[in-house]
């Protein structure tokens, strides 16, 4: 088979040349780099080079990886070797001249715009190699034109300035187009712990950012920075890890500084049959009451019934014992986990398919699918946690079992409950990346498959789905207090499944920093956040709201959430038409404040 | 007033049925002739008509007092706690007697008085004017006429005096088919379809029994059938189960032979009887008024009752009837039993879905006018008023409202009218404050003087018709003249804010349709500001280029010509300011925010000159 290799000797390599193509048969033995017909177009991460020596992948057979390449590495093999590289690309494509500067040639052949890179492949009787730029490299962008003929000047981050002389004014004015739109953000856009901490030392003193995880030693699902109590040294905090499944020990969520009193979320305490205890631990929550306010109660909210959290004993795990964290109280709040919530999603997308079945048919498929039952009882232990802290003005700590899928369900939405910055379209991303991404939710292990496969679900959930059902509730009950719409929940989830975008990657920051995440693909944030993609994802009737929303929880106010678990079953909505209607009044309104009044008159 | 004992109880508590808490609001209740009133401690009044109170109940004494429980017909539910047992079995008693009146005299209507003098009451009830409804739909024609066979409520005291027949159905025809048809409601038109020359027509059941025949009946409908120019057969919609209409005839009732009648094709629909259809709300509210329910309980609840699976038979049912008229261009006549409650509502909502007259506000009462008040529906049983049989009462025309609220639900933009004109009206047809549902048909009506006695309800809602508006309604798509619901089973929810009307804190907090009316509103003001100084512009030119045109005219030969359009400029500009001033003397509202905004806009504002400038370019070319 012939080999197609492409080396970075050439000139014509961006700044960020780890942007390499190596051909199949490579060394490389985990991440080839494939060129197929659909990859160029929807290729997912910024391209992959992968020495073999960083590799982050023990093992080919890891599951981690197949999902990781099949996210990276779509589409087959191409079977024939040899043909020419443009002909796999089907869009916007033009003939070129490139001008690199005085001193080099010029080139000239076929310019292809991918989803990544703009390619200017020579043709069969070209001499030279083919040229690639990745246009994320791409600073500025202007475009000329002139007679039939166009010309197109980039600039590059690193100082380069590339002249493409194109034939055709419609051609040159697609490329430009293309390589505008696909140019996105700048940096890698994610919003670090740091950022939240910044806002929490504003409003109080008690608290401090840790670096003790920095080499994920301690937890290896917690990110490298996390918030602590001041009075809490790194020590401590090791030792605390220790005493918490999975190294989870109880961190700051949420600083709720109208009362002084904070969320905290952690995995549960691994007491055991013996009944263990650990200083360190006691003397963290101990340490949280102390740096609230004088005489603040505190809840510890178990996500889990109080007969699991005790038969949790047996393998390890367990509750706080009540005696060895005094001014903490128990209470316990059983929310559907794993396979069962799985298996809710699954019964939910059936029924929704049956077109042809009778009310009855379709209501009692809807109450045993419990779906709705889930939306509930997240919602209202959402809603206990949020009351505690700002109703009885109390510390909060949430955890399960692992701490990484109801517990952060709860801590999430509490915090749009009781945020309104979190309910902005910013604070919303900070709050997924933060609450979800961030705090170590497997989205790789719980989001492998949706609700029509037919493999076994194995670590599969739709904890996040939950979440964002959740959230839509809210939505509908309190339509002008979210920034954003349906819109960008949708993108959520469909992002969560499968994205083009990193941000979704792995199931924790380690797994993100050894697979370079952050370098080697885009963030979902700086997609969703182009000004255009943005404004569709607006809720057009927000209006700031900076009281606490308290939903109804009864199932009278609940609704199946049809914009997502009917969206390609039922007709186009004519409701959705009537949002649109309220889209143009609002684009309207915005004309009529910014008119010019004078435009009409003609004598 | 005799029935009333104690008029003022204080320290009452009032407690919310669905808080888990079990908060409560003290306050003080009074009872009037027609309200009682409660006042809590924060100035909040709510007061309940007798006439809503459908249920009064007095539970078991508690430490805190004596419970009083008051389920109402607009579903709203209180729970009273009075602290002493003899004020509330003074207080229950009178409200036995208040709310069940025997007498139509003595329902409220007849008191009520919202200070109008008699002409403008008797404006009011001019209001609707069914003639002009019959005009509208393109009859009487060629094919339909007004028949006079009831004029003095001879043949049948339910239908009205004014009825239309086919021109070709004589006098003895009518009265024939009048005696072979169940209370002797015989097929007359109810909506007239223009384009399609179709008809939809509406009567009773046939006193068939197993083998009765009636050539006049036969005759009457072959001349309905005649009367479709375009079609000659014509469809049958018997709106009850088959097996109901079956026993009917073991009652010299039941439905028609198609051996009988030619060209007719006969269709059973299915909807239940009055008695299911009461039973059916009955379950529902049980469900959704537990309190702490659980979704799995609210669903298999909601199953159970039944209660969404009617509303989709009636929804069915009148899609059946659209689509004969829209897609095979055939008449239809609808009966159930005696025709006055399935088939108003399929009817009613069958005239809905083809004509977008009705889905206006003032479209919808002229349908609820014409296919439940005048066809007779028998408002004053079905909804109670007076102290009756039990057996009498069902949701008819509830249903009929949330079919209704089901359409604008799937057809946001179809409607000019809001849920809330919904919710009104649901209000007024138990409140019995208005004469329009009093009574059981016109003939009823007629005898207790209503229109000199009581008001109609329909001005006072057009007055309010602000409250009432869709802001979303776009009565020019064509898109929407016929409306073709889609009733997979997943598109029909349960009516929240009609059962749970007045628990708010069930209810979305925030209104989407209040902030749309708002931004409408800017929005005409706004426009309303921009024509005003747009005029005003217009005049001010009109003024100067009186004088510049001509000048214009002359210098356009000559290439010196934009020296001056350079002065024009000037001029216009310095003229601007002078407007601006004049514009806030005149008096708009300075506090208004945006009209400053909109002002500074408007003073830096140089495109006027620019389109003045091609204005005179286009002249001199």
């Amino acid at each position: 088979m012939d080999e197609i290799e492409f080396s970075s000797t050439g000139s014509g390599w961006g700044p960020r040349s780890e942007v390499l193509a190596v051909g199949w048969g490579n060394s490389c033995e985990t991440v080839r780099w494939l060129l197929p017909r659909g990859l160029l177009n929807s290729c997912p991460a910024g391209v992959a080079s992968c020495p073999a020596s960083s590799c982050p992948f023990p093992s080919p057979r890891s599951p981690r990886l197949t999902l990781l390449e099949s996210v990276l590495l779509l589409g087959p093999r191409p079977t024939t070797g040899g043909m020419e590289f443009s002909e796999l690309i089907r869009t916007g494509r033009a003939q070129a001249k490139l001008l690199r500067g005085p001193e080099a040639p010029p080139l000239r052949g076929t310019l292809c715009v991918t989803g990544h890179h703009l390619l200017l492949s020579p043709g069969p009787q070209g001499t030279s190699d083919l040229w690639l730029l990745l246009l994320r490299s791409v600073d500025s962008i202007e475009k000329r034109v002139s007679g039939d003929s166009g010309t197109i000047t980039l600039r590059c981050k690193d100082l380069r300035v590339l002249q493409l002389d194109i034939e055709g004014v419609e051609a040159t004015l697609d490329i430009a187009r293309s390589i505008e739109g696909l140019r996105l953000g700048d940096a890698w856009h994610f919003h670090p712990p740091e950022r939240y901490y910044k806002r929490v030392a504003r409003e109080t003193n008690a608290w401090r950012l840790s670096e003790v995880n920095e080499d994920f030693s301690l937890c290896l699902s917690y990110p490298r920075a996390v918030i602590v109590p001041r009075a809490v040294d790194d020590d401590a905090l090791a030792r605390c890890a220790r005493f918490r499944q999975g190294g989870r020990f109880p961190v700051l969520s949420y600083h709720h500084a109208p009362s002084g009193t904070v969320l905290l979320r952690s995995s549960q305490p691994l007491t055991g049959p013996q009944k263990r205890r650990c200083a360190e631990d006691e003397e963290l929550l101990r340490a949280v009451l102390a740096g609230a306010r004088p005489g603040a109660p505190g809840f510890i909210l178990d996500t889990r019934s109080a007969q699991a959290a005790k038969q949790a004993r047996v393998t390890g795990g367990g509750t706080e014992a009540k005696a060895a964290y005094p001014g903490w109280k128990r209470l316990h709040r059983p929310l559907e986990r794993g396979r069962p919530l799985q298996e809710s999603f699954v019964r939910l997308v059936e029924a929704c398919g049956d077109l042809e079945q009778s009310m009855d048919g379709w209501l009692s498929q809807l109450e045993a699918c419990h779906w709705l039952a889930h939306v509930k009882e997240a919602l209202s232990t959402a809603c206990l946690a949020a009351r505690g802290v700002e109703r009885e003005e109390a510390c909060v700590l949430v955890h399960g079992a692992e701490g990484t899928d109801s517990t952060l369900l709860v801590t999430s939405l509490a915090q749009l409950i009781l945020d309104p910055l979190s309910r902005t379209m910013t604070g919303f991303q900070e709050l997924v990346e933060r609450e979800w991404i961030q705090a170590g939710h497997p989205f790789q292990l719980r989001c492998a498959h949706s609700a029509f496969s037919h493999a076994c679900p194995k670590h599969e959930a739709p904890t996040f789905l939950l979440f964002l059902d959740c959230v839509w509730q809210l939505g509908r009950q309190f339509p002008l207090s979210l920034e954003f719409g349906e819109g960008l929940l949708l993108a959520l989830f469909e992002h969560a499944y499968a994205s083009p975008f990193g941000t979704f990657l792995c199931s924790s920051e380690k797994e993100r920093c050894l697979c370079e995440v952050r370098t080697r693909t885009h963030s979902l944030w700086s997609g969703l956040n182009q000004p255009k993609v943005r404004r569709k994802l607006r809720n057009p009737l927000y209006v700031p709201n900076p009281l606490a929303i308290w939903p109804s929880v009864e199932p009278q106010s609940l609704r199946l959430w049809q914009g997502l678990f009917l969206r390609w079953i039922r007709p186009p909505e004519p409701s959705q038409v009537a949002w649109e209607k309220v889209w143009q009044r609002l684009a309207s309104k915005e004309k009529t404040e910014g008119c010019e009044p004078t435009s009409k008159p003609q004598l | 007033m005799e029935h009333i004992r104690t008029t003022k109880v204080e320290q009452v508590k009032l407690l919310d049925r669905f808080s888990t808490s079990n908060k409560s609001l003290t306050g003080t209740l009074y009872l009037t002739a027609t309200h009682l009133l409660f006042i809590d401690s924060h100035q909040k009044e709510t007061w309940i008509l007798h006439h809503h109170i459908a249920l009064v109940e007095k539970l078991a004494l508690t430490t805190s007092g004596c419970p009083l429980v008051i389920q109402c017909k607009n579903f709203r539910i209180v729970h009273f706690i009075v602290p002493r047992e003899r004020d509330c079995h003074d207080i229950y008693n009178s409200l036995l007697q208040l709310s069940k009146q025997a007498k139509y005299e003595d329902l409220y209507a007849f008191s009520y008085n919202p200070k109008q003098n008699d002409s403008e009451r008797l404006q009011g009830w001019e209001l609707i004017d069914l003639a002009e409804e019959y005009k509208r739909m393109g009859v009487p024609n060629s094919n339909w006429q007004l028949s006079d066979a009831n004029r003095e409520y001879k043949i049948c005291e339910t239908y009205p005096k004014e009825l239309y027949v086919p021109r070709i159905a004589s006098k003895p025809i009518i009265v024939g088919s009048s005696k072979f048809r169940s209370k002797g409601r015989f097929p007359v038109l109810s909506y007239y379809h223009q384009n399609k020359e179709a008809a939809i027509c509406r009567c009773s059941q046939p006193l068939s029994g197993f083998s009765a025949r009636c050539l006049e009946d036969e005759h009457l409908l072959q001349a309905i059938s005649k009367a479709n120019p375009v079609n000659r057969y014509m469809y049958v919609m018997d709106t009850r189960p088959k097996l109901n209409a079956m026993a009917n005839r073991a009652a010299g009732k039941g439905y028609e032979n198609e051996d009988n009648y030619s060209n007719i094709r006969f269709q059973f629909v299915g909807i239940e009887n009055i008695h299911v259809m009461r039973s059916s709300l009955q379950k529902l509210l049980e469900v959704n008024g537990t309190k702490g329910l659980s979704v799995s309980d609210f669903y298999s609840g909601l199953e159970s009752s039944g209660w969404l699976r009617h509303i989709k038979a009636v929804m069915d049912a009148a899609i059946f009837l659209a689509k004969a008229i829209m897609v095979e261009n055939a008449s239809v006549l609808v009966h159930c039993s005696d025709g006055w409650d399935r088939t108003s509502q399929v009817c009613s909502l069958g005239s809905l879905l083809l004509d977008s007259y009705y889905r206006t506000i003032k479209g919808f009462m002229v349908l609820i006018e014409k296919d439940w008040i005048s066809f007779g529906h028998k408002f004053s049983e079905r909804c109670g008023h007076l102290d009756g049989d039990p057996k009498e009462v069902s949701p008819v025309f509830t249903q009929f409202l949330e079919c209704v609220w089901h359409l604008t639900e799937q057809f946001p933009q179809a409607f000019e009218f809001n849920e809330a004109f919904l919710l009104q009206i649901h209000e007024h047809i138990h409140s019995c404050q208005f004469g329009n549902f009093l009574g059981n048909c016109q003939k009823e009506r007629e005898e207790l003087k209503l229109k000199e006695k009581t008001y109609s309800l329909w001005p006072f809602l057009l007055d309010d018709q602000k409250k009432y508006l869709n802001p979303l309604y776009s009565y020019k798509s064509p898109k929407f003249a016929v409306l073709e619901p889609n009733t997979v089973s997943f598109n029909f929810k349960f009516w929240r804010n009609m059962y749970h009307q007045f628990d708010r804190t069930l209810h979305p907090r925030q209104s989407v349709f209040n902030v749309i009316m708002n931004m409408d509103e800017q929005n005409q003001q706004l426009e309303k500001d921009i024509k005003d100084l747009e005029s005003k512009i217009k005049q001010c030119k009109n003024k100067q280029t009186d004088g510049i045109l001509t000048k214009e005219l002359l210098h356009s030969v000559h290439p010196e010509s934009p020296t001056l359009k350079t002065s024009l400029c000037f001029k216009e500009q310095t003229l601007l300011p002078v407007n601006h001033a004049l514009r806030t003397i005149e008096g708009s509202n300075p506090a208004d925010n945006r009209y400053s905004e909109y002002a500074e806009e408007f003073s830096k504002s140089e495109p006027g000159v620019v389109s003045l400038e091609y204005g005179v370019a286009r002249m001199t070319c």
